[in-house]
């Protein structure tokens, strides 16, 4: 699993990929980071992440969408599934390898913080129960994003899906005010992302949250095994 | 060492694979022979674990690929039609991932060079295999395929798409690692296969039709060995002279002085045949082997399949 985690991870910063993903994490970053925090003059972070909460959305389907596709595109998908390796570890592997890119794109929030203490003291709690809970949605996200990836050869079309799935994703919250139905309402506010990380960016380490995301990062890369084991089959 | 016991896949409707059995011993190099879409790769991405047959097993060395997946690839060193390289790497890198991947625990450095001096591609580790010509990406193929010295090499199509010389390079050293390793070895080039292979597995339309070593193929599929004769003196005699020989099925005559002579398979007629016409009187002017030649026995397996 090792081989594979470093393998992605190359094959990220090989291409322009790494770098770009970085580039506009930072950016964009750097940006709310400037508005909400210096501008304003507040030690507060929360804006900077519920502003960033779009880009993740973005960004994470970029990080995975040739995590699978492309392998079998170019038919290099052999040389992993003729190893000997299970093909829990192979998805494991490329998991762990978006995610750890993720993690890169995350740990710019430590250098804000660090800024931060020159002009005043943030709230050391609520930033790591935040950061904790970015962590736990993009892993989530990039678990839902490897196994749309798992499902076709186009990249693009990865892509794609990926995008609208995370749009979704990201509103879901919105349309249950719009729904009369009250269980609907119900299930779709206790399904949503937001409302989750919600208890976070409040401070509060709640654990269903916690399990909710770690439940979604099991069921997706589960289904992703199941797509190969499938291919095999059929 | 591989065991293909009654190997039966289907895509859909499509029976890709129909009771596929055969097998390679320690040691053996066989090649899977069959035209374009006889069921050549299917077959060993079977083999590998790659695809799931729908019915039957397969072994590596006693290890069922589908029971115990990890323990039989680990004796598996694999080269598919399409080598799958990660085209961003170098090749060194690939070389050295391909290595943990398959957690060979040989020393890392000196295995790879080893390895990469025996496929020869050690002027060109350090380049990115992008930008590799098609010889040495499959050469690349074949030292992945080779890492951790695998008892087991399945290779399918190794020399599709080289230049003659290439061609000679990969086949000597498939020749030379034959040694060492039991290879299956599939190609639809005739010449390849007869160079390289002790054994010979034909393909067609999935099913098995001639399983035989090399030199033994077209009599297998005859039945029958043939001889092509010319002889001076009277028709009659001759023929009279050859049919009496013990093991003669049939003689015909063909143009001139020229005869055909079909004989059962196994007995070797020829002394006889020699003794039966020095006797009559009638001088052998020529004497040969009229076996078909391995392209005729492909076509005569697979005309049904090729029109």
């Amino acid at each position: 699993m090792g081989a594979i985690i470093k393998r992605e991870l190359s094959s990220y910063f090989n291409s322009a990929i790494g770098y770009i993903v970085l580039a506009v994490f930072y950016f964009f970053s750097g940006l709310f980071f400037y508005m909400y925090c210096l501008l304003s003059n507040t030690a507060s972070m929360n804006y900077v992440f519920l502003s960033m909460l779009m880009i993740v959305m973005l960004i994470i389907p970029i990080i995975t969408m040739r995590s699978f596709s492309e392998e079998k595109k170019q038919k290099t998908d052999q040389a992993l599934l003729t190893a000997p390796v299970s093909l829990t570890e192979i998805v494991l592997g490329k998991f762990l390898g978006a995610f750890i890119l993720y993690c890169l794109c995350n740990a710019i929030y430590l250098l804000y913080a660090i800024i931060l203490l020159f002009y005043g003291t943030p709230d050391w709690a609520v930033l790591c129960s935040t950061l904790l809970g970015m962590l736990l949605m993009g892993g989530a996200l990039i678990a839902i994003d490897l196994f749309i990836s798992a499902l076709t050869e186009s990249q693009v079309i990865a892509a794609v899906i990926s995008i609208g799935v995370g749009l979704l994703i990201y509103m879901i919250d919105s349309l249950t005010g719009m729904l009369n139905v009250e269980w609907l309402s119900n299930l779709l506010h206790n399904i949503s992302f937001d409302a989750h990380f919600t208890n976070f960016i409040n401070g509060i380490i709640n654990i269903t949250s916690v399990v909710f995301f770690l439940s979604v990062i099991g069921i997706f890369l589960f289904l992703c095994v199941r797509v190969f084991e499938k291919r095999r089959w059929s | 060492m591989i065991e293909v016991q009654h190997v039966t896949k289907r895509y859909g409707s499509v029976k890709a694979l129909d009771d596929i059995s055969f097998t390679a011993d320690s040691g053996e190099v066989v090649g899977l022979l069959g035209p374009n879409g006889a069921g050549k790769s299917t077959t060993m991405n079977i083999i590998t674990g790659y695809l799931s047959a729908g019915e039957g097993t397969v072994l590596i060395d006693g290890v069922d690929i589908l029971e115990h997946p990890k323990q039989a690839k680990a004796k598996i060193g694999y080269l598919p039609e399409i080598p799958p390289l990660y085209v961003d790497m170098t090749v060194r890198r690939y070389l050295e991932f391909i290595f943990d991947l398959k957690k060979v625990k040989l020393p890392k450095k000196e295995h790879i060079a080893e390895v990469m001096t025996i496929v020869k591609i050690s002027d060109v580790e350090s380049r990115v295999i992008r930008n590799l010509s098609k010889g040495y990406r499959q050469r690349v193929g074949l030292a992945a395929a080779l890492l951790g010295n695998p008892p087991v090499l399945i290779l399918d199509e190794p020399t599709v798409g080289l230049d003659p010389k290439q061609i000679i390079d990969i086949r000597k050293l498939i020749k030379s690692l034959g040694k060492k390793h039991t290879i299956i070895f599939s190609s639809h080039v005739l010449s390849e296969v007869s160079a390289v292979c002790d054994r010979i597995v034909m393909i067609n339309n999935g099913r098995i039709v001639a399983d035989a070593a090399t030199d033994k193929l077209s009599e297998s599929i005859s039945g029958e060995g043939i001889l092509a004769l010319e002889v001076e003196g009277a028709v009659s005699t001759v023929r009279e002279a050859i049919g009496s020989v013990d093991g003669v099925k049939r003689v015909s005559k063909a143009a001139g002085n020229n005869y055909t002579v079909e004989y059962e398979s196994g007995v070797d007629v020829r002394r006889g045949i020699f003794n039966a016409l020095a006797k009559a009187g009638c001088p052998i002017l020529m004497m040969r082997s009229g076996n078909l030649t391995l392209e005729e026995s492909f076509l005569k397996l697979t005309e049904g399949g090729a029109d």
